[in-house]
């Protein structure tokens, strides 16, 4: 295939899915996002964000270590706004504490790790995932993984650049940003009639 | 509100996993706690995947809970026995490629004192006899050489143990392992005497029997690497594995191979503990 026409989309794409860049999906600039590899505006991928969420079986939120830890006023405020939004869309929250493998001992009905997450994913049949607060380097690592092993449907909201890697995502995630969101997917809620 | 890398976000507390709770309400961080605590606190380390009997799952627990300030100590490893033990501890760690963790600990040890110049964050290289005094020997003298702040544990088994036992540097004379069967023709390194030379302020050797006492060293090397330079700590953790010896057996053949603990303590240094001591 064609660099250019290389889609991040669900898998399982197989044992080692390329990294997006590497397949030509480059990151969306302030104000945009990306689906599925193609650059859109930010409002249009947050739409998408909430259509995927309310229409998913089994919606499940990994925050990750920036959000989980209460390092400081602003992470303890984006908590919140994680943990809000994940009530709105009816999400289950599975955390990322840290980066440890834990291998064999992780737990996947509770945690997630960056090194398998394909077991939490396939032990809790998850169909949508919301990465939050994860650190970018575990967080593409994580979103490879994911794409090359499940069915999963991911979205990342990242606090940088965004995440080619992921099938939807925001970037500059703050917690106004996650706020939007919110209305975007209350609005939502009420047009489609959801939950 | 209470905040810090060890406070879990009050909108999360009810789905971080239990052992996550436990690490924040019994675990050491903060407390200033010691090998004499044991017992008393949930440890960093509690299950680990190395032989039964293994010198250095001993060494690397005692270690752990040694450490000053583990909430604020990252300790960086290499391949090896060690490193399949390390992704289980639920404190900040590196693994290097073999033999280049002294150069990442300089790298680490340096932009952490730029970024947190008000923070001491101690950098404590654990990593085997191999990694330390062979495949990364050049790396272990250049970074004592330079007077780099941190601090570097042997864990000494005489052997390249992860790899199915050939000889090292550090193997003695004489001793004939499964894949270097003729019998090592050279004596043991001296890397006490190496660090030595090489002028770190604090060196020592101690087998863990001497429980306390290797506590004691620890805390004192990372102290001295904290404020003065590089500091070195050689522990004797024998491999039952390899070395064909019962599981059982391992604290006695450690007392055998090193029964006498060494320690060094350079002027400056000396200065230092006696006023962290009082
Ligand atoms: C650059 C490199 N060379 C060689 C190896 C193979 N290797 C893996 S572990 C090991 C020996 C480790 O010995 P030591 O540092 O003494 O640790 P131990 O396993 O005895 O605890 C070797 C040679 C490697 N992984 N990487
Ligand atoms: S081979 Fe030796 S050093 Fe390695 S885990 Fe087993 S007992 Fe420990």
């Amino acid at each position: 295939m064609l660099s250019s026409e290389y889609r991040v989309v669900v898998g399982p794409e197989g044992y080692l899915a390329p990294a997006a860049a590497s397949m030509g999906i480059v990151l969306p600039e302030p104000g945009e996002g990306l689906i599925e590899g193609v650059i859109v505006p930010e409002r249009e991928a947050m739409h998408k964000i909430a259509e995927k969420l309310l229409t998913a079986k089994n919606p499940t939120f990994f925050p990750g270590p920036l959000v989980l830890w209460a390092w400081n006023d602003k992470a303890i405020a984006k908590a919140q706004a994680v943990k809000a939004l994940a009530e709105a869309v009816g999400a289950h929250i599975i955390p990322m504490p840290d980066y440890r493998p834990k291998y064999p001992m992780i737990n996947p009905q509770i945690e997630i790790n960056p090194n398998h997450p394909n077991l939490t994913i396939w032990h809790n049949d998850i169909d949508v995932c919301v990465f939050v607060g994860v650190h970018c380097h575990y967080a593409n690592l994580a979103l490879k993984i994911i794409r090359g092993g499940t069915d999963c449907y991911t979205i990342a909201l990242c606090g940088e650049f965004g995440h080619e890697d992921a099938m939807i995502t925001l970037r500059d995630v703050n917690t106004a940003k996650l706020c939007t969101l919110l209305e975007v997917i209350e609005e939502a809620k009420i047009e489609v009639g959801v939950r | 509100m209470k905040k810090g890398i060890t406070t879990i976000s009050p909108a999360f507390e009810d789905i971080m996993p239990e052992e996550y709770r436990q690490l924040v309400a019994e675990g050491p961080f903060g407390k200033d706690l010691g090998l004499g605590d044991l017992g008393t606190f949930k440890e960093l380390i509690e299950e680990h995947p190395l032989c039964a009997g293994c010198g250095l799952a001993l060494g690397i627990r005692l270690i752990i809970a040694s450490l000053p300030a583990p909430e604020n100590t990252i300790v960086v490893g290499t391949t090896g026995c060690s490193a399949i033990l390390f992704p289980q501890l639920a404190m900040h760690n590196i693994h290097s490629l073999f033999g280049n963790q002294s150069a990442i600990a300089t790298g680490l040890s340096r932009a952490l004192r730029l970024r947190y110049p008000d923070q001491p964050k101690d950098v404590v290289v654990i990593a085997g006899d191999g990694g330390i005094g062979d495949i990364g020997f050049s790396f272990t003298m250049q970074a004592w050489f330079r007077n780099e702040k941190f601090t570097t544990i042997m864990l000494d088994n005489e052997g390249y143990s992860n790899t199915g036992g050939q000889e090292s540097g550090m193997t003695r004379q004489g001793i004939a392992l499964n894949m270097a069967p003729t019998g090592k023709k050279y004596p043991k390194l001296p890397m006490v005497e190496l660090a030595k030379t090489a002028g770190c302020a604090y060196v020592a050797a101690v087998n863990p029997s001497l429980a306390r006492r290797l506590g004691k060293m620890v805390r004192r090397a990372v102290l001295v690497a904290r404020e003065i330079g590089s500091t070195y700590i050689q522990v004797m953790v024998p491999c039952p594995t390899n070395y064909k010896f019962s599981p059982s057996e391992t604290l006695k053949q450690a007392k055998a191979l090193n029964p006498q603990p060494i320690e060094y303590i350079s002027a400056e240094a000396e200065q230092l503990l006696k006023e962290a001591e009082k």
